[in-house]
C-alpha cells in the first residue's frame, strides 16, 4: 500500500513521512556516519558536527522522558547532567492530543488509576485524594474519598479527569528543572561510539543551530519515544485512499469534529468500529450529543470480536463481558503492575511469556454505569444496534455516504452509513518509528515474544551495551518485556524506577531507599524547587 | 491495593511491628480496663502478636481467595471490613487462654484497642506508607 498509512501525531515520525536524506551541507550526516554501526569522534568531527557532552539523554520529551528526568532528580542527578531531546514543547502535549481527539478533553475521566500520579513517584496522595482536598463542600470532597474505597464492589474504578495529571506534571517540571532539560529537536538516531557510550543525533528547529545536526554524546540513553504511529483498518485505508475520501472514513485518535457537528444536523447513521476504550469514549459522546444537543444518531457498532459472557481459561482467570465488551478496569489487569501478574511474568520467558500476554491481553474496556445505561437505553429505544462480523471492504454508497460490507456468519450484510469512525487503535510496527528503526538497524537490539524492543527486567535494551554505555527505553515501545503496563502513566513511572536502580548500582544515581524517600516526598510536599 | 502472598505477611507484620506499637503506645492507658497499667499493656501487646500469628493463616485465605478475581487485586473496602472477622477470631484466641496476658482482657477494652489498630493501619497503608518506600507498591507488599 502506498501513502499515510499512519496518523499524524505530534512527537510521532513515521519512517515512511521522511524524505530520504542526501549526506552532505554543513555539519550533515555523511554517508560513512550513515553506514557504521559504531563512530569515532574522528568520523563525527570529520562531519563537522558540534559535539554536546553530556551523560545521560533521554529521547522522545513526553510523558516517558519525564518521568526519567523526575525519577533520576529525586535520585540526586543534577538536572545539568541531563538533556531531554525531542520535539514537545511539554511532556503531555502527545498524550493529550490523542485523549482530547478520542472524547476526552480536560474535564472528563481518563482511564487510570487514582495512584498512577506521574507528577508524583509515590503515589500519595493519590488523585482522589487530592481531588477531595480540592473540591468544595462535604458531598463533593467525599465523593472521590467513597469512590476509592468502594472501588470496585460498590462504585466503578475511580479515575482522574485528564486535566488533574496535566497540570500537577506542569507544576512538577518546574520543580525539578525539566525544561532546563529539554533541548527541541528531532532525534534522528543513536549510534554506538568507539570507546564507550553513544552519539545521539539532533536535527535542531530550522536556524535554531548553525549546522544541520548536533551529536549529544553521553554514557546512557533512554529512548521513550512513545507509539511508533497508529494505524488504520486496511479496509478503511483502501477506502480513504480510493475514493480520495477523508471525512466520511476518520479515525478516532485524528481530529474529527466534523462528523459530530454533522450528525447534530441531521438525522445519520454512524458506524462505530471497535469494542475497546476508544469506541466507549465514541459512544458517549454520540449519545450525549443525542441527549443534550437534540441529535437523532442513529449508531451501528460493529465488532470484529463478540463477548457475551464471562470467559478465560480457568475459574481463575475469568475476565467478565457482556454486550460485546470484555470488561476490565484499566488496560492491563491491576495485579500486573505491582502484584501477583508482575511478580510472575517477570519469572517468564519465551512462549511462556507471549502465552500470559495474549490469556491477559484482547480488546477490553472499563465497567462504567453510565456508559451501559446510555447503551442499554439505546437498545431499548432502537437507535444502537450491535453487528458483529470481519469488514470485506468499504464503499460509496447513495448520497455521499458509505456502504460497509461485512462477512458475518449468516453471510453478506451491507450497512450503509453517512460516517465511519474507527475506534480500533491499532498500533504501528516499531519499525514504521523512525528512530526506532534506525536502532534495529544498526544497535544490535532484538525483538521481544510481541516484536518489539527487547529489554530486561532493568528496561536496559539488550545488546546495546557499549563499554559502560548502557541504553536503556520504556513505553510502548517495549510491550512484550517482563512489564506488562509499560504503555501507562504507572508503567512509564515504574520503568523510571527500575532504570534509576539499575543506575545507582553503577553509581550514576542514588538508590530511593526509605530515608531519601521521605526526606525527597517532603520536598515534593511543600513544592521546594530540586 | 495488588498484592502477593509474601507481600501480604511482610505488610502485615511490619504494620502491626510499627503503627500497631505506636497506636498501643498510646491508647493503653486509657483502655477501658481495670487492672494496673503493666497488665494492660501487656495485654494489649499480646493482642497485636496474635493478630498477627492468626493473621498469617487469615492471608492464606485472602490470598486463596483473590485467585478467583481477574484483576489479582485487594479491594480497599476488604482491608476494612475484614476488621469484623477477625477481630472476632482475634478476640476469642485472646480469651481462651492461649497468652497469659490476654486471658482478662475486657471485651470493651479489646474492642477500643483493636478497632484502634485496626484503623490506624488501615490508613496507614493504603496511602502515607507510599512516603517510606518507592519500591513497595510495585512488589506486591513485600518490604525485603
Amino acid at each position: 500500500m502506498t501513502g499515510r498509512e499512519t496518523i499524524r501525531v505530534p512527537g510521532i515520525v513515521a519512517a515512511a513521512e521522511q524524505p530520504a536524506e542526501a549526506a552532505g551541507g554543513r555539519g550533515d550526516l555523511t554517508d560513512d556516519l550513515l553506514a557504521s554501526d559504531v563512530w569515532s569522534d574522528a568520523m563525527v568531527a570529520a562531519a563537522g558536527i558540534p559535539v554536546v557532552e553530556t551523560p545521560f539523554v533521554s529521547i522522545g520529551s513526553g510523558i516517558g522522558s519525564f518521568c526519567m528526568v523526575d525519577t533520576l532528580r529525586i535520585a540526586g542527578v543534577p538536572a545539568s547532567s541531563i538533556r531531554v531531546l525531542g520535539n514537545l514543547d511539554h511532556p503531555w502535549v502527545t498524550y493529550e492530543y490523542l485523549t482530547r481527539n478520542s472524547q476526552i478533553p480536560r474535564e472528563e475521566r481518563l482511564r487510570s488509576d487514582s495512584g498512577s500520579t506521574p507528577d508524583c513517584i509515590w503515589g500519595f496522595p493519590s488523585y482522589a485524594v487530592r481531588e477531595a482536598w480540592h473540591e468544595k463542600g462535604l458531598t463533593k470532597k467525599l465523593a472521590p474519598l467513597w469512590n476509592v474505597l468502594t472501588e470496585p464492589i460498590f462504585t466503578d474504578y475511580y479515575t482522574p479527569k485528564a486535566g488533574q495529571p496535566f497540570e500537577a506534571m506542569a507544576r512538577e517540571a518546574q520543580r525539578i528543572g525539566y525544561y532546563d532539560c529539554l533541548v527541541k529537536g528531532l532525534v534522528r538516531m543513536t549510534r554506538k561510539r568507539q570507546g564507550g557510550g553513544y552519539f545521539t543525533i539532533l536535527t535542531p528547529p530550522p536556524g535554531a543551530s548553525a549546522t544541520k545536526r548536533i551529536a549529544y554524546r553521553s554514557t546512557y540513553v533512554h529512548v521513550a519515544v512513545g507509539y511508533p504511529g497508529l494505524r488504520f483498518l486496511r479496509d478503511l485505508q483502501e477506502y480513504r485512499q480510493t475514493y480520495d475520501d477523508y471525512s466520511r472514513v476518520v479515525n478516532a485518535y485524528e481530529p474529527h469534529e466534523h462528523v459530530y457537528e454533522e450528525l447534530k444536523k441531521r438525522p445519520e447513521t454512524v458506524i462505530v468500529r471497535g469494542g475497546g476504550i476508544v469506541a466507549s469514549r465514541i459512544l458517549q459522546r454520540l449519545i450525549d450529543d443525542r441527549d443534550r444537543h437534540g441529535a437523532k444518531t442513529q449508531i451501528a457498532h460493529l465488532f470484529r470480536t463478540y463477548v457475551d459472557e464471562s470467559h478465560g481459561p480457568s475459574v481463575f482467570l475469568r475476565r467478565k463481558g457482556k454486550d460485546g465488551w470484555a470488561y476490565q478496569g484499566f488496560n492491563w489487569p491491576k495485579g500486573s503492575w505491582g502484584g501477583q501478574i508482575k511478580a510472575r511474568i517477570e519469572k517468564l520467558e519465551g512462549d511462556d511469556r507471549a502465552k500470559l500476554y495474549d490469556v491477559m491481553g484482547g480488546t477490553n474496556t472499563p465497567h462504567r454505569k453510565l456508559w451501559l445505561e446510555q447503551l442499554d437505553r439505546g437498545r431499548r429505544e432502537g437507535w444502537y444496534k450491535t453487528y458483529v462480523g470481519e469488514v470485506d471492504s468499504v464503499v460509496p454508497g447513495g448520497d455521499g455516504g458509505t456502504v460497509t460490507r461485512i462477512k458475518t456468519k449468516d453471510g453478506l450484510l451491507e450497512l450503509e452509513a453517512a460516517f465511519i469512525i474507527d475506534g480500533t487503535g491499532l498500533e504501528a510496527d516499531i519499525r514504521e518509528h523512525r528512530y526506532l528503526a534506525d536502532l534495529l538497524d544498526h544497535s544490535g537490539v532484538g525483538r521481544n515474544v510481541k516484536g518489539r524492543l527487547d529489554v530486561s527486567r532493568a528496561f536496559e535494551v539488550r545488546g546495546t551495551a557499549n563499554e559502560g554505555g548502557r541504553m536503556y527505553a520504556s513505553g510502548s515501545a517495549t510491550l512484550g518485556g517482563y512489564y506488562m503496563g509499560v504503555d501507562s502513566f504507572l508503567g512509564l513511572q515504574y520503568a523510571a524506577l527500575a532504570i534509576t536502580d539499575d543506575l545507582a548500582r553503577q553509581g550514576f544515581a542514588r538508590r530511593i531507599g526509605p530515608w531519601r524517600s521521605t526526606t525527597q516526598w517532603v520536598k515534593w510536599a511543600r513544592g521546594t524547587r530540586i | 491495593m495488588t498484592p502477593t502472598l509474601l507481600g501480604r505477611i511482610q505488610t502485615r507484620i511490619f504494620l502491626l511491628a510499627v503503627i500497631g506499637s505506636l497506636v498501643a503506645l498510646v491508647i493503653t492507658p486509657v483502655l477501658p480496663m481495670d487492672a494496673p497499667l503493666g497488665d494492660k499493656y501487656r495485654a494489649m501487646f499480646g493482642v497485636l502478636l496474635i493478630v498477627g500469628v492468626v493473621g498469617i493463616a487469615w492471608e492464606l485465605l485472602y490470598h486463596f481467595l483473590q485467585q478467583f478475581r481477574w484483576e489479582k487485586d485487594w479491594p480497599t473496602l476488604f482491608g476494612l471490613v475484614l476488621g469484623v472477622p477477625e477481630g472476632v477470631v482475634a478476640y476469642l484466641v485472646a480469651k481462651s487462654g492461649v497468652l497469659g496476658a490476654t486471658e482478662d482482657i475486657s471485651l470493651a477494652a479489646f474492642v477500643v484497642g483493636f478497632t484502634a489498630v485496626w484503623l490506624a493501619t488501615f490508613l496507614f497503608v493504603n496511602g502515607p506508607m507510599r512516603i517510606f518506600t518507592v519500591h513497595w507498591r510495585y512488589r506486591g507488599g513485600r518490604l525485603v
